[in-house]
């Protein structure tokens, strides 16, 4: 072997000043990948206690010098998952350290494949490449891949995640550490996020993780840029992607360009279109989208110090299905009745209305110092642009101004300061400062839904972690958020006075200004929310873990729960916020026994939340207008529990095949009613068995089953309207759920060296395998139209 | 040399932090001098009146609600008992009376009338409306009707505006689909 005599790279200067006491010795090793021996190149080797450190060559082989007694070492790589090692060195050392690190190879989510963002989490990861198989869908198809995930949709474009039965407001997400703000309190409010701009996705269960807000009652979605090696290159990719089910794609292009100094840029583009998507019998008229995305990363990075830069520009632009443009209840019955769409057009690229358009921005400097024998210093900036448009069909040529036009600015602050200076015990604290303007933008010609609002927020937290012993860790936090909002509204005189009776509640709100018809008011509210956590992990023999969390979280209703008062045109039903609303306190318990292994691995994932306060938005009946009568529904407080079980399981049958499944079990209740709570997902379970041929061109092939169960526990808030034309009391039906479904699908891929440094991936799959027509409980369109048929999607995926 | 680097850093991130708080402060102040324009329902129709005359009387039934959704119940008027045996001449008018002076939200209906049509459907028995308009394209529309009353009764007439409804249709209100801009009913009685 010749690594004893290859020179080594220790990129950054050693600090050698710590050996007061006679420390001369030196630790040499390999750090290897855990699955096949291959020599990891780039991992950083950590002296925890004394701020020294080495990265591997291109061998593999590490060298520290001047080491004596005890040490802790920390191994990192990328996408690996990060590792301790406590050594005593008494004299010369040669050690060889295995990472998983086979994460990179399969192209699925498998329960080994974790790389923690906390070591007592309970969580799960998406993989670069899975990411790619959904390059040209939503952030919540892709997460829905995961055991406890569902999604809440409008259509097929518009996904939202939900995570355990929670979504909106209850789950954080974490955009390269930027918690993202763009008005993600509305069912149809989609997340702006370019899947094609991150490298990884974190799921975190439960509401343990309090480094981003005390609100997260549902959890966290942690979305990390790509992490790049520090050597002198650049590469690049370009992925082209075609779907015959909407008749369109995706081309995305990135390239990176990396130094060995730590400094690397990242530039990535891509452009996405689609015109009308189909179910297997018809043509969903006015379902196109369009959509552009770019994404600018740069920065320099080393152990010591370093800064990074990034700025992103997602631009979504959303048929909305032309026949769930409904007026009154009656029409909406009629539609509820009809098992199709009323229009149903020849299929076009053309996106008529309804329709949203929005733009986000996100811009963030951060930068970092460790400093020695104590931890790490960091500091964030960051600035969101959120602007919202929602089109409608309207008269009299408006239908070019937006019914909805919101413009929602977010200004953050956060320090963060990380002590790891001590063996066991590691320390986390730090500052947030943010504010928050929500604009109304005027010139829509109706009366907006959010009003115009500044909020003003401060948090404080500190978590630590400590080790009890070598296989068990302790962690726990506390973090306080202070919250004020003010807005500027204008209410209906009789609502304030007679129906809400604010005139009582909040006569301090009144400015003195009101009209014959409405009275201008200046609601403020002040928050003071608490939440901690309590996580314990134990690690057995044969990769088995035991993770316990424990944590407290509250949550103060959003704008859309407090101040929603009237038409929302873009669902056709009058929503009514109310000024009354307390915060949500939710309790949540979570147990999770893992296995990792790729030969063989499960995790079995109980939870338990209680959850007081629980702002849910319900259909209470109907109001009459001149339009006649139009559903109403309303935010309300409850007390709620869920609990359920998430299972995964993979197993390697032979070389060649395996196999992975998940169930989701879920029951949510409201307890203050008695009855089961609204929009909880139902039942469902996945099996996908794989077959993977190396040596052919990395060939994989994989039949996916994924069966959803009719939603048995809904609560009944049917109710009668009298429909004057037809002179009869109509049925209106807007709780009743969809039967059960399966759908099945086809993934294969193949992998081919094209040339010097680079390599051609071909892509074909099929969803939806035997195109059944279904409808899910939690697309908000499904009283309209089922669900998508069948899909026959091919990518090409250059690397170079 | 290194702390003084620091410092800039970090009053660059402060200046950055305040300054958009400002910027934004400001543009929110100038949004709340316009504020008034939120008030604006430019599509609003308050009032919806249905007047019939057989060239000596004539009669309205009138729908109002002038704070929109919401706030107080919309109010309906008739203005007296039909005439039974006779032939009305029925024209509609519609009108956003928060504005002064009301707008005519019927020309902006006459001028999309190929999107719109009104459909009336009725309780008492023997009384027929009849559509006397047609559209820009020569399909029934429903501004301009004719009623004809027979024998003495009581019962409702329902007026229904749909916007954007399938053209030429069934002549119901329910199989022409498209969205319900208007759907408005009034207690009358035929002596």
């Amino acid at each position: 072997m010749q690594k004893a005599i290859l020179f080594f790279a220790i990129v950054f200067g050693l600090n050698q000043q710590a050996s007061a006491q006679e420390c001369k010795y030196t630790l040499k090793g390999t750090v290897k990948d855990f699955h096949n021996n291959a020599s990891l190149v780039g991992a950083t080797v950590l002296v925890l206690n004394s701020n020294q450190f080495a990265e591997t060559n291109e061998q593999g082989y590490f060298e520290l010098k001047n080491l004596c007694g005890k040490v802790v070492l920390e191994i990192r790589h990328i996408s690996c998952e990060t590792k301790k090692l406590r050594l005593n060195i008494t004299g010369p050392t040669y050690k060889d350290i295995f990472l998983e690190h086979h994460l990179e190879e399969l192209s699925e989510v498998v329960v080994t494949s974790s790389s923690k963002s906390e070591a007592t989490s309970i969580e799960k990861t998406i993989s670069k490449r899975t990411l790619e198989n959904f390059s040209d869908r939503s952030l919540g198809d892709a997460l829905s891949t995961i055991s406890g995930v569902s999604t809440l949709n409008t259509g097929n474009s518009i996904v939202k995640p939900i995570i355990q039965g929670l979504h909106s407001s209850r789950l954080l997400i974490i955009n390269n550490n930027v918690r993202l703000f763009d008005q993600e309190w509305g069912d149809e409010h989609a997340p702006n996020i370019d899947i094609n701009a991150s490298g990884r996705i974190n799921i975190i269960k439960g509401a343990n993780t309090l480094k981003y807000g005390s609100d997260a009652i549902g959890g966290l979605i942690l979305i990390s840029p790509p992490r790049f090696s520090r050597i002198d290159s650049i590469f690049g990719s370009t992925l082209t992607s075609f779907n015959s089910n909407g008749n369109g794609g995706l081309v995305n292009s990135e390239i990176v360009k990396t130094n060995k100094n730590g400094f690397y840029t990242r530039v990535q583009a891509n452009y996405k279109r689609f015109g009308d998507f189909n179910t297997p019998d018809y043509n969903l008229t006015n379902t196109g989208l369009r959509s552009i995305n770019t994404s600018i990363s740069l920065g320099k990075n080393s152990f010591e110090k370093g800064y990074n830069v990034f700025y992103s520009f997602v631009n979504n632009k959303f048929g909305i299905l032309r026949s769930a443009h409904v007026g009154n209840v009656n029409d909406l019955v009629i539609a509820i009745n009809n098992s199709r769409p009323a229009t149903i057009d020849p299929f076009s690229y053309d996106i008529n209305f309804p329709r949203q358009s929005i733009t986000h921005h996100l811009a963030k400097v951060d930068g970092y110092k460790r400093i020695k024998d104590f931890g790490k210093i960091s500091l964030q900036y960051d600035f969101q642009l959120n602007r919202r448009k929602e089109f409608d069909v309207r008269r009299g040529g408006r239908s070019n101004i937006p019914v909805v036009d919101l413009e929602l600015i977010t200004n953050s602050l956060l320090a963060d300061v990380t002590i790891d200076q001590f063996d066991n015990l590691e320390v986390n604290s730090g500052i947030l400062l943010r504010y928050q303007n929500n604009n109304a933008v005027a010139g829509t010609g109706v009366r907006p839904l959010i009003p115009d609002f500044n909020k003003y927020e401060f948090g404080l937290y500190g978590t630590m972690n400590y080790n009890l012993n070598d296989n068990s860790e302790i962690s726990a936090g506390f973090r306080y958020d202070y919250a004020h909002i003010s807005a500027t509204k204008r209410y209906n005189l009789t609502d304030w006075n007679e129906t809400y009776n604010y005139d009582e509640l909040f006569p301090e709100f009144e400015t003195g200004t009101s009209s014959f018809t409405s009275i201008l008011t200046r609601p403020e509210f002040t928050f003071h929310n608490f939440s901690s956590s309590l996580g314990y992990i134990k690690n057995f023999d044969n990769d088995l873990s035991l993770v316990f969390n424990y944590g407290l979280a509250s949550r103060m209703p959003n704008p859309s729960e407090m101040f929603s008062d009237g038409l929302h045109h873009s669902t056709a039903r009058i929503e009514i916020g109310r000024l009354t609303l307390t915060k949500e306190i939710a309790n949540n318990f979570s147990l999770s026994i893992e296995k990792k292994g790729a030969d063989f691995g499960f995790s079995i994932n109980p939870y338990y939340k209680n959850i007081d306060g629980f702002i849910q938005l319900i259909p209470i009946g109907t109001t009459t207008t001149i339009r006649g009568a139009y559903p109403v529904w309303e935010y309300n407080q409850v007390n709620a529990r869920i609990f359920g079980l998430d299972f995964d399981l993979n197993k390697r049958i032979t070389d060649a095949f395996s196999y992975q499944g998940s169930l989701s079990l879920l029951r949510g209740d409201n307890l203050t009613d008695n009855l089961p709570l609204i929009n909880m997902p139902a039942t469902n379970f996945t099996n996908r068995l794989s077959y993977f041929n190396e040596g052919f061109n990395q060939l994989t092939v994989s039949i996916v089953q994924r069966t959803v169960f009719e939603q048995t526990r809904f609560p009944d808030y049917t109710f009668f309207s009298f429909n004057p034309v037809t002179q009869q009391n109509v049925f209106v039906d807007l709780s009743s759920t969809p039967p059960t479904y399966t759908l099945f699908g086809l993934q294969s891929s193949m992998i081919f060296k094209a040339f010097d440094k680079g390599n051609i991936k071909f892509e074909f799959n099929v969803d939806n395998l035997f195109n059944v027509a279904y409808r899910e409980h939690l697309n908000r369109l499904r009283f309209f139209a089922d669900e998508l048929g069948r899909n026959i999607n091919f990518k090409i995926k250059i690397n170079y | 040399m290194r702390n003084s680097r620091k410092m800039k850093t970090i009053k660059l991130l402060a200046i950055l932090f305040i300054s958009t708080l400002t910027f934004t402060a400001c543009n929110d102040e100038e949004d709340h001098d316009d504020h008034d324009d939120h008030d604006h329902e430019e599509e609003l129709i308050t009032t919806a009146t249905y007047t019939l005359t057989d060239g000596t009387n004539t009669i309205t039934l009138t729908f109002q609600d002038l704070d929109g959704e919401g706030g107080n119940p919309g109010t309906t008027t008739v203005s007296g008992p039909l005439m039974a045996n006779t032939t009305y001449t029925g024209s509609m008018s519609l009108l956003n009376e928060t504005e002064s002076p009301a707008e005519d939200i019927t020309t902006e209906v006459q001028a999309e009338s190929a999107e719109h049509e009104f459909f009336y459907t009725t309780t008492v028995s023997g009384l027929t409306i009849t559509k006397t308009d047609q559209d820009s394209n020569g399909d029934p529309f429903g501004l301009a009707t004719s009623l004809t009353t027979t024998g003495a009764g009581t019962g409702t007439i329902t007026i229904v505006l749909k916007h954007e409804p399938t053209k030429p249709n069934n002549g119901t209100a329910a199989g022409a689909g498209g969205e319900t801009d208007i759907e408005v009913t009034f207690n009358v009685t035929v002596q």
